[in-house]
């Protein structure tokens, strides 16, 4: 059944997605454009060698900056606020009574979007090495492979706190303002400001028992070959996926009999 | 002996409603202290459906049909009472059940807007698990029956409002339903659009025996698919039976325009004591009840001389606009 779900539903619902997606190219082009916060942060730290103070090289903090532009770029998820407007207008009606849940769309949608945006990060990289060409690096291909397993596995526990929130939308109809929180310690502790190893050690043994280094730092980290604990970091992605998947399951189950398919 | 496919047992629905006095002092109120009052919008129903039947809901704006089917497709849960459709209970969304049926809302599409349609077809037919070939093969029969072919392949936003619900019926029904609820489903259609959804309803419900249950504002809808109507009236049902029987008890009168060969006949006939609504020249109507028409008129035939006669049936939407307007229409 779930090879079933996977082999031809999210297939198709990729499929389509992916379609729907390229009638919104400049849309997405814009985006991974906007993405570029690391790039500032990057300037910010070597204009002012902040570096210095956590002994990181220029070369590792470029590559690190630019590894999480990218990460940031496969693993940026906006479900509760399409999951909200949905709710409110009353779309996700025919949706809750096909046997898909609704979440595979949005899924699929996130998966399509990030192929989309694919050829734009990497022209984005390119000029990134024409500025940096001291930064240039290829990682082995074991490490590349991990770095793609650990950005999805970022991805997924992006999805899953934003799908949880967005399933509030059955009680407060408002659920996006409630991710709007979330947002500043996703800002501040994920490491897409500043890498997590330069806060006060007693702030970091308390950030690492939240999901959010996991989402940029760690994977960043991995990929730009800085100093990591892999299996620790994987362990704690796939930790939390556990921890957030069933709650997610639960949450959803609770909101849907709250739904009362306003708008349709 | 045809089975129930539907049976509603002492349904209710209640919805938590925050309310708020107008004005600046309201506001502030309602700020720091929302009052919410539940509201009962269905009242202990019970009714029972038999498969292949064709069923309107009929009722006022706010009268809680939607909410009807809302439930019955599991959409959302019943606050008191009991549903079985085809043997399930709806708000569990199991896939069997959720394959079985399937919720047409006129004002609200399920096709992916920048796609062309044929896109949102194959993905809802693999939702419903059908293969490539079958798809193919539903898709070319529905688009037969819905009479669309080019349109397949322009993107949904470039539709007229009559392709769109065309789309919207064939992604609806691609995985073959036995249980159709339609909401509004001609909202908005021009008269063509309407005549040929009709049309296409009862020969899905003729082809398929699928059971269909449906609301509507257009009389038309209610008068050329449904043998059955249900009347709801604040979240009651004031009726359920034939639509036919409801017509007769609604309107036991009818009117007959006769055009007498003379005036001096009209005068004549308007003091024979039959019930006259008005008389102009040569030209009366008279208000006739449906059980004496035939005996009436031919006391009429054989004892005046008339030119000509015509039977009006008073319009259907005036009649069941009646049951609409008046709260406590007693059926």
């Amino acid at each position: 059944m779930i090879s079933n779900l996977i082999n031809r539903k999210l297939f198709t619902l990729l499929k389509v997605q992916y379609s729907n997606m390229l009638e919104y190219r400049v849309e997405i082009a814009l985006w991974a454009i906007s993405g570029i916060i690391p790039f500032f942060m990057l300037n910010i730290w070597t204009n002012n060698n902040l570096n210095e103070y956590i002994n990181i090289s220029d070369v590792m903090l470029s590559r690190y900056f630019l590894c999480a532009f990218f990460i940031r770029q496969f693993s940026v998820v906006w479900v509760v606020f399409s999951f909200e407007e949905d709710s409110l207008m009353g779309k996700v009606s025919p949706y809750l009574i096909q046997p898909l849940n609704p979440f595979f769309r949005y899924f699929a949608q996130h998966l399509a979007e990030q192929i989309t945006r694919f050829p734009f990060a990497l022209i984005i990289a390119f000029f990134f090495f024409i500025f940096n060409p001291e930064s240039i690096w290829i990682p082995n291909l074991g490490i590349l492979l991990l770095s793609i397993v650990s950005t999805f596995l970022s991805f997924l526990i992006q999805f899953l706190i934003q799908s949880i929130v967005a399933c509030l939308c059955f009680w407060t109809e408002k659920a996006s303002s409630i991710e709007r929180l979330l947002f500043i310690p996703t800002l501040f502790l994920s490491g897409l400001l500043a890498p997590v190893v330069s806060f006060p050690a007693y702030v970091k043994s308390w950030i690492y028992l939240t999901p959010f280094p996991y989402l940029i730092d760690f994977p960043a980290n991995l990929l730009s070959g800085n100093e990591t604990n892999i299996s620790g970091g994987l362990s704690m992605q796939i930790l939390w996926i556990f921890l957030l998947f069933p709650l997610f399951k639960k949450i959803w189950s609770e909101g849907t009999k709250k739904y009362t398919a306003m708008g349709s | 002996m045809v089975q129930n496919i539907i049976d509603v047992r002492n349904l209710s629905k209640s919805f938590d409603i925050s309310t708020k006095e107008p004005g600046l002092k309201g506001t502030i109120k309602h700020f720091f202290r929302r009052e919410t009052k539940s509201l009962k919008v269905i009242k202990d129903i019970s009714f029972e459906i038999k498969e292949g039947e064709i069923v309107g809901f009929l009722g006022a704006n706010g009268a809680g049909k939607t909410t009807i089917l809302k439930m019955l497709c599991g959409l959302i849960y019943p606050s008191e009472g009991s549903i079985l459709v085809s043997g399930h209970l709806p708000f569990r969304r199991k896939e069997n059940f959720l394959k079985n049926i399937t919720l047409i809302m006129g004002q609200k599409q399920q096709l992916i807007w920048d796609l062309p349609p044929i896109e949102s077809f194959y993905l809802n037919a693999s939702i419903y698990d059908l293969d490539k070939i079958e798809a193919k093969k539903r898709i070319k029969k529905l688009s037969e029956m819905l009479e669309i072919d080019e349109e397949l392949f322009i993107p949904v936003r470039k539709l007229s409002l009559g392709q769109r619900m065309k789309s919207e019926l064939l992604a609806a029904l691609i995985h073959e339903p036995n249980i159709l609820f339609l909401d509004e489903p001609t909202l908005g259609l021009d008269i063509n659009a309407q005549r040929n959804l009709r049309k296409f309803l009862q020969k899905y419900n003729k082809e398929t025996n699928a059971t269909i249950c449906l609301t509507s504002h257009y009389m038309k809808d209610i008068t050329s698919l449904c043998k059955r109507v249900i009347c709801v009236q604040e979240g009651s049902i004031s009726y359920d039976g034939k639509l036919d029987l409801l017509l007769k008890k609604l309107s036991p009168v009818k009117e007959i325009l006769i055009v007498c060969r003379s005036e001096e006949d009209a005068i004549k006939l308007e003091n024979s004591g039959f019930t006259v609504k008005n008389k102009i020249k040569n030209e009366i109507t008279i208000k006739i009840e449906n059980n004496s028409i035939t005996s009436s008129l031919k006391t009429i035939l054989n004892n005046f001389d008339i030119e000509d006669l015509f039977i009006n049936e008073p319009p259907i939407d005036e009649i069941i606009g009646k049951i609409l307007i008046k709260k406590d229409y007693d059926i």
